[in-house]
């Protein structure tokens, strides 16, 4: 079972006008039920455009684009996916768990089964005595640890984050990628991931995507090998060589002149 | 699990503490007192100045002699205050509830929005309060309607104008999550937009809450029904009774302290959210 399929995909911003950007260009890429993708690359490589496109958020100029087998407008529709940014983009108004029900909210589900899953969600995410705060009193990172379970409170299939932990620090960073591994495991959710850490990349994901600017590119995929995560795997051989590719494979040694020109 | 949750929040050096009661009461005296000080000082040096400075009444009275005053008229000083106290709250609500239907409205439709300001803004140059005469001559000399009519252009402005840029700010994060959720039209104005707008509304309401008193006593000044501080703050002036007339100014300045503090109440009770952080 495939979670998201994309082929052909491009994406051209202000088509036909003076400010025209050729935002993503030939794009196919197929994450599996259950993968960890991350999708890495300089600012301008389009990742997070990427990203929105498999979220529909925005549509694609050519090429096609499924997510859990359906269009990806219909998936949207759907609430196939659940989505976590930078900000973590809490409703300062409605408490941590009022938060978290808001999607099951949208749903229709009903009031009890709402706060029951809202509630296992923060569990999930050791949040479960901060369920009566206002966002913000909570700090940077438990923040976004409640738009992670958000996220996830209608049990989708398909996870998608664009540099969610950006704007922590790097001890909450790297407790937080932990957390996110063992909720994917324990929940089998499918996750793209986007990221300008090479070793967050690498850590967290089965396959790195590498990307590349102007016109953005995918110019590399890496599969990650190593096994399952733990402390020691940070200071392990093969996680290490995994950076030192990716590494590489960023800096772009096949076309790095053809890149400087522009499209 | 509940021991890693303690680990978290113990290790999480940002993770705010929350305030306890008494150290908020003892903050709510530390916060009344200077402002309590400075105002018992400045009277007492009031006081001293025309009494040793043998200013003339008409000019300025002694506090002592305005709180003689003030205590002596004090049920008509109640009974006028409650008459202009009506004609605020009456023209406040009604300015307000027209002001936030029309932000609401100027937000929606994007022309209506754009032509809306200027307009607005031409409305908040006119002297509202010069209005006031014509108004009286258009209705009964019995009737508070154009007092109330006075106070609720005078409240639609700032009401207006605060609710307009609270329902147009929306966090870029939360536009694209109600993307995301498929939820557009009624459910984003009702989930993201009122409540994101709320804490501006209320800023509007406060400037709008102390300007309705002060535009319900002034419009008194030019005639219609004579039954409110206003109209007691002229005849009083005109007969040369200085330190009445300033008792039903103090009397007009309490009333419109408790506007403020009422919509500043109403306003911690609206948005339990920004007052726990």
């Amino acid at each position: 079972m495939t979670a998201v399929d994309l082929s052909g995909v491009g994406k051209v911003f202000n088509a036909g006008r003076a400010d025209q950007v050729v935002a993503l260009t030939g794009v196919d890429l197929t994450v599996e039920s259950g993968q960890f993708v991350s999708l890495i690359g300089p600012s301008g490589c389009g990742k997070s455009t990427l990203l929105r496109l498999v979220a529909d958020l925005i549509r694609p100029t050519t090429g096609t684009l499924t997510v859990a087998g359906k269009p990806a407008r219909k998936a949207r529709l759907d609430q196939e996916y659940g989505i976590a940014f930078q900000q973590a983009g809490l409703f300062e108004w409605r408490t941590v768990l009022r938060n978290v029900e808001l999607p099951l909210e949208l749903r229709g589900t009903g009031r009890r089964e709402r706060k029951r899953r809202a509630e296992e969600m923060l569990e999930l995410v050791g949040l479960s005595d901060f369920a009566a705060h206002y966002p913000a009193q909570l700090s940077g990172g438990m923040q976004q640890r409640v738009a992670i379970a958000r996220a996830l409170a209608v049990h989708p299939p398909l996870l998608l984050m664009d540099e969610p932990f950006g704007a922590l620090d790097e001890m909450t960073r790297e407790r937080l990628q932990d957390e996110l591994l063992r909720i994917c495991a324990q929940t089998g959710t499918s996750t793209i991931f986007v990221t300008h850490s090479i070793p967050e990349a690498v850590y967290l994901s089965d396959r790195v995507v590498v990307m590349s600017a102007r016109p953005g590119r995918i110019t590399d995929v890496i599969e990650i090998d190593l096994g399952p995560r733990s402390e020691a795997t940070r200071q392990s051989a093969g996680f290490f060589a995994g950076i030192t590719k990716v590494r590489r494979a960023l800096r772009g040694s096949p076309a790095p002149a053809s890149a400087e020109v522009p499209a | 699990m509940t021991a890693a949750v303690d680990k978290i929040a113990a290790a999480d050096p940002t993770a705010p503490v929350v305030v306890g009661r008494r150290r908020r009461s003892r903050g709510l005296v530390r916060g009344l007192l200077p402002p309590l000080l400075v105002g018992i000082g400045g009277l007492a040096l009031w006081e001293l100045t025309v009494k040793v400075g043998r200013v003339a009444p008409f000019i300025l009275p002694a506090p002592s002699a305005i709180w003689e005053q003030f205590w002596l008229s004090r049920s008509v000083i109640w009974q006028t205050g409650l008459a202009t106290g009506a004609n605020a709250l009456v023209g406040l609500i009604a300015g307000a509830v027209v002001g936030i239907l029309a932000a609401m409205a100027a937000s929606r439709f994007r022309l209506l929005g754009e032509a809306s300001i200027p307009v607005a803004a031409a409305l908040n140059a006119l002297p509202i309060i010069a209005l006031a005469p014509i108004l009286n001559n258009m209705f009964d000399s019995t009737s508070s309607i154009p007092r109330r009519v006075v106070v609720s252009i005078v409240v639609f402005f700032p009401v207006f104008i605060n609710t307009l840029r609270g329902l147009r700010e929306v966090n870029p994060t939360h536009r694209e999550l109600m993307d995301s959720y498929a939820a557009s039209g009624w459910t984003f104005t009702r989930l993201v937009r009122l409540p994101g707008a709320l804490p501006f509304v209320f800023t509007g309401l406060r400037q709008a809450s102390s300007l309705a008193v002060i535009a319900a006593v002034v419009a008194e000044y030019f005639g219609g029904l004579q039954d409110g501080l206003g109209s007691r703050i002229t005849s009083a002036a005109s007969n040369t009774a200085y330190p009445r007339a300033w008792a039903f100014v103090v009397g007009a300045c309490v009333l419109g302290l408790v506007f403020y503090a009422v919509s500043l109440g109403l306003e911690r009770l609206a948005t339990p959210w920004r007052r726990s952080r």
